[in-house]
């Protein structure tokens, strides 16, 4: 039987560390993904996971030691957001190419300065092409799902790579939603034991990570390491399709909301797709064709789906939670682009910064971004392809 | 039990010959010797901070070391064993790992004095289990004798450079034995204290 509740983001991942009970978890505290260690050292404390706490003194010796752990054979878990993440972001890379399969719950908060503690996405896109799975989440349902998925996912002998589980700082983290958890017992069953090949512990053998690669090998490290990236892809949809059959849940690479017979599509992540979805359903009651592609999948990019799913729209908006200081697009936005350009599909494609540093995200706001689709219909003018949403200029 | 150096030196070599490391390296020898201390029947897991240890000794496809071995970077070969240790902690209480394994982190004085100086005091003061060595050759060799906090005052170095307005480096060298004591660990020892502790 499935548990309803009522829960934070924070618990309800944290809620999950536990019914996975990994064997190691380093961890810093920083705001908003604090509670995740806070709830899990509760945990620790009253026996009711066996895991190897270690309370490190910054998030870079946090990633350091999850390194260190996982290539000992220890399956491995951290958290952390914001400034703590991009404090990681050396190891990030080396945990990558050492084909670690390491945990990390992502608390989306913004990137200093000036400091800022709520939600956007600049820590994670900061982070985007180290290497790792992404996965995002619109509410705290996502956000558990994904972490009960996550080791299936980064473990599988095809992939073995990290995965970073992101979830909206305090929108999600922090805000107390209906939930349906899974029994401890179907948890422990469907993510089962770790069980790697070699490690650095194995009795009998010994085994060596980190080596000094002379030019002659470089390239060839990355492409294998890119193609258990890309293998990602396929096992994320078989992972899903199990979790579908044990919760009756169904997750792909992205969602389609009224994507359909859509005209006007927005693409989006995270927890401002609910906000849209309602936008979106107020524009059809008028009888606007709009729709939503909400992302899930990041890395690897999902191209291909994306402008298949996309090749009927005709004016699209591409919304990113971050400034990546390209100066004509964010990161979503040149990706989505150039996954359209490669199939030859050329819809009408607007790019906007949105929700910085906890910036509201409206149903108005969001439905002024399809009215400015609908302006560029009607004047057959683009204007400016990336725009700033609700900025005081 | 009194430590014999001919006794430690008849033990089997667990750092293979033919590495890169320039002939007559301290480094290698003060490596020769710390794994020799090692119970013969114990198998150990290596962690070393990037340096010229580090990329000489294990050069893809190569490896010159007998044990499990760990680099990850620079300034983490502190915390970076402490992972390790806590996964050995969390498989042996598994039943997991069945063997005894030791822990042991190579770093030169540029990864133990300076950069790795915030990972070395977490590892210390979380009471890992494991032996940190510093092979302290007084400033950063490999990337060519740039002054480290472990370089001795007015030394020439190629950041500290003596010319007619310098007389080398103008500041003292850090007491890092000093700092590691103050954990309240159980043992640290410089080289000097280990000659005179062997009288």
């Amino acid at each position: 039987m499935a548990i309803k509740e009522r829960l934070s983001g924070n618990e309800a991942v944290a809620i999950a560390m536990r019914q996975i009970n990994p064997d190691v978890m380093p961890a810093y505290p920083i705001t908003p993904s604090t509670e995740i260690p806070q709830y899990f050292t509760t945990f620790v404390a009253n026996g009711q996971v066996d895991t190897e706490f270690v309370p490190v003194e910054s998030e870079h010796s946090a990633m350091s030691a999850c390194i260190g752990s996982e290539a000992a054979g220890a399956r491995t878990i951290t958290a952390t957001s914001s400034c703590g993440l991009a404090l990681m972001w050396e190891v990030l890379n080396v945990a990558a190419s050492d084909r670690l399969p390491i945990c990390l719950a992502l608390v989306n908060r913004a990137l200093s300065g000036p400091i800022n503690i709520n939600c956007d996405h600049s820590d994670a896109m900061g982070a985007r092409n180290t290497g790792w799975i992404q996965l995002f989440a619109e509410n705290n349902q996502e956000a558990y799902d994904n972490m009960v998925q996550a080791y299936r996912i980064a473990e599988h002998k095809d992939v073995m790579l990290p995965i970073m589980v992101c979830q909206d700082g305090f929108i999600t983290s922090h805000a107390v939603e209906n939930i349906t958890l899974l029994e401890d017992e179907l948890v422990k069953n469907f993510v089962g034991e770790y069980e790697p090949e070699h490690y650095l512990l194995k009795d009998g053998e010994s085994l060596h990570y980190g080596p000094y690669a002379v030019t002659n090998y470089v390239m060839e490290a990355r492409r294998a390491q890119m193609q258990g990236l890309r293998n990602a892809k396929q096992v994320t949809l078989d992972v899903a399709k199990e979790f579908a059959a044990l919760s009756g849940r169904e997750y792909g690479l992205f969602e389609e909301y009224r994507l359909d017979d859509a005209d006007y599509a927005m693409v989006i992540i995270g927890s401002a797709a609910g906000t849209a979805k309602d936008a979106v359903d107020e524009l059809r009651e008028k009888g606007i064709k709009a729709g939503i592609l909400k992302i899930r999948l990041f890395r690897p990019f999902p191209a291909e789906e994306i402008a298949e799913a996309l090749k009927n729209v005709k004016y699209l908006a591409i919304m990113d939670r971050t400034e990546d200081f390209e100066t004509n697009c964010g990161p979503l936005g040149s990706e989505v682009k150039a996954a359209l350009y490669n199939k030859n599909l050329h819809p009408a494609a607007l790019n906007y910064c949105y929700g910085l540093g906890g910036r509201d995200v409206t149903v108005e706001s969001l439905t002024s971004v399809f009215e400015d689709l609908m302006e560029v219909e009607k004047t057959g003018e683009l204007g400016e392809v990336y725009r700033y949403l609700s900025v005081r200029e | 039990m009194a430590y014999n150096l001919k006794e430690t030196l008849n033990k089997e070599e667990r750092l293979a010959p033919g590495h890169r490391m320039c002939a007559g390296c301290g480094a290698t020898i003060a490596v020769r010797n710390v794994l020799r201390g090692l119970h013969e029947e114990d198998e150990a897991v290596i962690t070393s901070a990037t340096s010229c240890l580090e990329v000489s000794s294990f050069m893809y496809p190569y490896t010159a070391w007998k044990d499990s071995f760990i680099h990850n970077a620079f300034e983490n070969a502190g915390a970076t064993c402490s992972g390790v240790e806590a996964a050995y902690n969390a498989l042996k209480r598994k039943g997991k790992v069945k063997g005894t394994r030791k822990f042991i982190a190579f770093g030169g004085d540029g990864g133990t004095y300076d950069i790795g100086f915030q990972s070395l005091s977490g590892a210390m003061e979380r009471n890992h289990d494991m032996v940190y060595v510093c092979y302290d050759n007084e400033a950063y060799m490999n990337t060519g004798i740039q002054r480290s906090s472990a370089t001795p005052m007015y030394a020439d170095t190629t950041t500290t450079p003596v010319g007619s307005v310098s007389d080398g480096k103008p500041q003292n060298r850090k007491d890092l034995a000093q700092v590691i004591a103050a954990h309240n660990i159980f043992a640290t020892m410089s080289s000097d204290e280990f000659k005179r502790a062997k009288k």
